[in-house]
Order: C-alpha cells, then structure tokens, then sequence
C-alpha cells in the first residue's frame, strides 16, 4: 500500500471506542456503483456501516473497506392504511419515526437509542422493551434488498435461508440496500408508564416474572454496585403507547406530535476514569431515590420512556479515551444463578456501570446468528480496567454453561473458541456466506476476531 | 486481531528461544488460547519451546529463520502474514556478544551488528509491511538499556541496541494512522541464557518481568517502556553525566 493510499485510511472504532483501526470509507453510491465496489474488493474485504452504534468492531475493516451507508436515508414508499414502510438502509429510526408517528405508526422495535440505521437493526436483528410481545426487528421486515459478496443483488423475502442468515449476521451475508418494513399502529406519541423500585434481585425478578404479561413495553435498570441485601436493587419503567384518551384533553389534538431534541452535547475531550465506582455508586443512589416507590398510569413522551441517553450527544465520551466495554449475554430461564453470579461479580470487584439493564426475552426469532432467546438478559457498561478481560471470560463459560450466549452487536472481547456453543447455528451460517459469498469478500474485525 | 481487552490471536516471535520472547507467549497463554509461531533457527531447543507452548494451550508453528539471512525476511513474514493476521510481533533474536573478542576481532564485531541491527531492521521493514497492509498490529522490540549511553565495558553490543532502538522509535511514529504500533522495550540485566555466565547486576529482572510489562504495554498502547521502570529514570540520570564521570562508572 503506498503512503498516498495511507492517508485516504480513516481511523473507525465501534461506541465503546476500544480497538479503532483504520480503513479505507466510502461513501454508499448508486446499487450499481457499490456492486463494482463489492466485486472489485481487495484480500481485506468490505463491510458495511451505519451509525456506529454497535459497540465493538463490527463495523470495523482494517486495512480494508467501509461502506458509509448513512448517505442512503430515503423513505420509498409508505402505506398509511397498512402501516408498511419500504426505505433505503441507511435510513435511522430517529428520522423514520418523525416520518411515520404523525401517520399513527410506530417503528416494531427500538434499541435504547434511535440512532440506528435499519440495514443495522437487521445485521444486529435488534431487540427492544418489547421483545416478550414483539420479537425482534427482523421479524417485522417483510422483504430487503441484499448487495451479496459475490456482487448481485437479491431481493431476499422473509423466511428463507439467506433472510435468516442476513438477520443478525451482523453485515456478514450482504449489504442490506433497502427493507420493507412492517410499523406498529399507534394513537399518541406518548407513553402510559408504570414505575416501580424493587428492594433487590430477587425482587426485582420476581416483579418482572409476574407482572412483565401486562405490558407491552418492560424493563428494569439494575444498580450493579450496591452489595450484600441490597444487592440487585433496581427500578422497573413498563409500560404501553398512551391512546388518545389517555391524555389530557389540551394534550388530544397534538397527540401524535413527535419532536425530540438533544439537550447537550458530552465535551470531546473528557479523561478515563470519570466513571468510577464511586462517582457511579453516587449516581446510582440518585436513580434509585429518584425513582418513586410506585407510580402508575404516568404520561410520558415516547423519547423519555426509549431514548434518554439520546438527549445527549456523543455520551460514550465521558468514559475517556480509553473507552469502555458493553457486556451483554442471556441465559435461559432457570439459570438466574448466572445472573445472581454475574451481577454479584461485578459488585463485588467495583467494575462499575451505569447503565445496566436487566430484561425478560420471549420467544427467539429465526436469525441463525440471532441473539435474543427466552430467558433473562443482562447489559451493562464497564470501562475499560486491568483485571475485566478475565472476568468476563469467567463469566461467558458460565453462561455458556447454561445454554446462553453473547450478544455479538455489544461483543468487542470474547473468547473467539465460546462461539460455536452460544450459537449453535453457526454451521448453518458459514454454508449460507460459502453459497452467495465463498471468497468472504464480506468481512471486519469482528469477522476477523471471533472467525465466524 | 487484538480485541478490547488487550488479547490477541496470533503472536510471532522473531527468535523463537528467545527467553523472553517464550515469556510473554506464557504470559498470554494463562488466560487464553494462542496462535504462537516460533521463527527460529532449527534446533532441540526450539522444537522444546514448541512443545511446551502447546502444553499451555498454544497452536504452534516453526518456521526456519536467520536473523542474518535479510534476504529471506520478506518472504517468511508475509508467508506468515497470509496464514492469518499477526497480532504482535515480538523481535527478539539478539546476541550479546563478548565485549572483550568483539572490540578487537572484526568478524565478532560484524556478527553482533548484522545480526542485532541489520537483522532487526530487515525484519521491522517486513514486519511493518504486512501490518500495515492489515491495518493492525504491534511490533514488540526488544532494545535494552545498553542502547541508551553504550558504555565503556559493552558498547559493541550497546551500540548495536542503539541503532535497533532508534530504528523502531522512528519506524513507530512513520506508523502513526495505520493501526500498527511499535512498542520499544528497554529492560536492564534480564537474568536468561543469554547471561546466565554474568555476575548478577543491580536493578536486574527476570524475563517473566518483562513479559509482563510486554503484555501491560501492547495492552496500554505504550510506545516505550523500562524493565523495572525505575531505570527510566536512571537511565535519565545516567544520560546526563559527564563523560569523564560516566566512563569512569563501574557500570
């Protein structure tokens, strides 16, 4: 590679902000431009990328090529009647929902962040609140359009293999160009939100075994640090889109009004080590006071009950240059040992998170590299320390152990030999990239690092 | 690739007896399973090493190896290169040579400076090459602290480390943008093979010491580090004296 070539590289890391490596970004031209691109890739391949969200390398290439697809963000074709959306991939839900809200729908599924793209919701087959009602993402998309490794493009309906491949392949069987996707009815952009604390972990479990079938939306932010009986203490918002009636009567006649703003921006340049055990342990006792004991029926904007991060900008910042590490894995129902050990661990070494989220998943969807499945899942951030690698390779035998996986859109560290038992399927996956991709022009780093 | 964490998949070792070279490859091995490959002069000892890296969990392959066949380098590494990415390379072939032979005898004075600089160079141009084509990768370079002020009683091979040394400094910042580091390790008297005939010497460590800090290093993204790091600061000292004072040093 000549110095020429060198300086066109642009340096991509995931949202923890570990492992940047560099790579050559283009920006997604016309279908046809990009399959030139696709055919005429060099040895270290393509992949493509959206907003960035994903939290470790996924959509990373080094040495290779990165397709920039948040050019891409026309919406095609909409059916107010039926609620179907067909859109190019680059498209975020943010954008997509100031589109269809004030129509009365509501995308199927949202992560805790609207700042995805929906050829990323597909590769990371997204889940969210409403996993135990709704499933995830890929189950509401009818059809898309894949740009293959091996340079055609294919329209790829619902139900067959390379749509189940595709689905939480994490970019690895094509380049989605365009999806059709099924939207949610709604009457308000406002949410009806139950709030409840509970007093620990088995508490707060037994809250969410028992009650998470009244609600469409449902989950539970854990405090990870405090210890001993308070251990697993933790705050349930659940909850439902408000229906017109539900809101006060000056509220009614804007009721499907949707203009969420970022309130501030995270400075560019924060050091590692804001975040610590005790600054967290402070926020973590404000959340948990702040949150009342019990509180029903409560009115809120759709942004506060998904997105409260999104309010500020570039927020993984404030780990520091060093970055963080976002852990997430499931295991099925019957090993709450695993989460008890899990959340105790990082209590008791003071890896401190403030984020850290517990939810109940329903059924899993049939993405071969899918990763919700019915059981408990546990999300956390931990900023980058000595002594963490170890700890969650411990902590993945134990959940391997019981039938449960890693989330490869949150993974950036895993041992790459765990792969094959979290997701059985993998063999499946690997006939589908030899069939449309047998010289694996599609890949990244974390192709690369798990070699999947 | 090197994950988040600091692991990586595949370690080459540029010297595969090297004492300290096999140190960090344990160092790794104790928590994760490894692609390890010994390039090396055939021998008993390497085959050795082989074994008991598998026997910690390692894949290893032995690749033949001169440090002062430069016209080979190329080749071998990218051979390497092409099995799968290499994550960090240490360059740990050296010899340390006889002071005493070596400042009288040219042909003991050319082996030292082909094999530890020539070689070093050769090697970090091939290295560079393929890492850089990878977007990924770090360079361990085992320089010493004799590189820094080569003194009166071992400057053939302290000048030797001197040129490697400012080798890879320079190589690290050409690297700056491509993903590929270079981490120049600068350890004091290292009890090894190497010296195990040598009186022992103060601040001296041990090659399980200097893996560790290796590990620390690539970890941290450290461009030059000191085993122990209290000799960053002696050497910062030692840099400093007067030349009448410093010759006469019995150092």
């Amino acid at each position: 590679m000549s110095a020429e070539q060198v300086n066109r590289m642009t340096t991509l890391s995931g949202w923890g902000r570990t492992a940047p490596t560099p790579a050559s970004l283009v920006p997604a031209a016309a279908d046809d431009a990009l399959a030139a691109l696709v055919r005429g890739a060099g040895r270290r391949g393509v992949t493509a990328r959206g907003l960035g969200r994903s939290y470790g390398d996924a959509g990373q290439n080094a040495g290779g090529t990165v397709i920039d697809m948040t050019s891409r963000t026309r919406i095609l074709r909409i059916d107010p009647e039926e609620g179907v959306a067909v859109v190019e991939a680059g498209i975020s839900l943010d954008r997509l929902m100031r589109e269809v809200i004030p129509l009365g729908w509501f995308v199927p599924v949202t992560p805790g962040t609207r700042f995805v793209t929906v050829g990323g919701a597909i590769a990371a087959d997204i889940h969210g609140k409403n996993h135990h009602v709704h499933g995830s993402f890929s189950r509401h998309v009818r059809e898309f359009d894949l740009l293959c490794g091996d340079g055609e493009i294919r329209t790829v309906a619902q139900g067959t293999d390379l749509f189940w491949a595709t689905s939480g392949g994490m970019g690895l069987t094509g380049v989605v160009l365009r999806a059709t996707v099924q939207l949610l009815p709604i009457e308000s952009s406002r949410m009806r939100v139950d709030t409840e604390r509970a007093t620990d972990l088995d508490d707060l479990m037994e809250k969410l075994t028992s009650t998470d079938h009244r609600y469409m939306y449902s989950v539970a932010w854990i405090d990870c640090l405090s210890r001993g009986a308070r251990l697993g203490r933790g705050v349930l918002t659940r909850g439902w889109h408000a229906n017109r009636a539900d809101l006060p009567v000056s509220q009614r006649a804007r009721a499907l009004e949707f203009a969420p703003n970022t309130l501030v921006s995270a400075p560019p340049f924060l050091p590692s080590g804001l975040l610590n055990r005790y600054t967290i342990a402070a926020f973590n006792e404000m959340w948990y006071r702040r949150a009342p004991r019990e509180r029903r029926d409560e009115i809120q904007p759709l942004a506060t009950f998904f997105h409260p991060l999104d309010g500020v900008r570039d927020w993984n910042r404030i780990y520091g240059p060093k970055g963080f590490v976002q852990y997430q894995f499931v295991v099925p129902f019957g090993a709450e040992h695993v989460l008890r050990t899990a959340v105790e661990s990082f209590a008791r070494a003071g890896y401190a998170s403030f984020l850290a989220v517990l939810k109940r998943f329903g059924e899993g969807d049939h993405g071969m590299l899918s990763f919700p499945k019915p059981g408990w899942t546990l999300a956390l951030d931990i900023p980058v320390l000595p002594g963490l690698s170890r700890l969650l390779d411990h902590l993945d035998d134990l959940v391997v152990g019981a039938g449960g996986r890693i989330y490869l859109a949150k993974d950036s560290r895993m041992r790459p030999d765990r792969l094959s038992a979290m997701y059985p399927r993998l063999a499946e996956f690997r006939a589908v990239r030899d069939k449309y991709d047998p010289d694996r022009t599609l890949t990244s780093d974390l192709a690369r690092r798990l070699a999947l | 690739m090197i994950d988040a964490l600091g692991n990586p998949q595949t370690l080459l070792l540029l010297g595969g007896t090297s004492d300290i070279g096999l140190a960090v490859a344990e160092r790794y091995l104790a928590t994760r399973p490894l692609r390890v490959v010994l390039a090396g002069r055939p021998s008993a000892r390497l085959d050795e090493a082989a074994t008991r890296l598998q026997a910690k969990g390692a894949t290893v392959e032995i690749v033949e190896f001169h440090a002062e066949r430069t016209g080979e380098h190329r080749e071998i590494i990218a051979k390497i290169a092409a099995a799968g990415d290499i994550d960090v390379a240490v360059v740990a072939f050296g010899l340390l040579g006889e002071q005493s032979v070596a400042e009288q005898d040219t042909e003991a004075a050319v082996t030292l400076a082909n094999v530890n600089y020539v070689g070093a160079v050769s090697a970090g141009v091939a290295l560079a090459t393929v890492m850089r084509q990878a977007g990924h990768g770090t360079i361990v370079a085992l320089s010493s602290v004799a590189g820094e002020r080569p003194r009166r009683s071992n400057f053939v091979y302290g000048s030797t480390k001197a040129g490697m040394d400012a080798f890879y400094t320079g190589l690290a910042d050409s690297l700056a943008g491509t993903g590929v580091r270079v981490l120049v390790v600068r350890p004091g008297f290292v009890k090894t093979k190497m010296t195990a005939h040598l009186p022992d010497a103060p601040l001296s460590t041990t090659p399980e010491a200097v893996a560790a800090a290796v590990v620390r290093g690539v970890r941290s993204g450290a461009h030059t580090i000191w085993v122990p790091g209290k000799l960053r600061l002696v050497m910062s000292a030692l840099r400093h004296l007067p030349r009448p004072v410093f010759r006469r040093l019995p150092i």
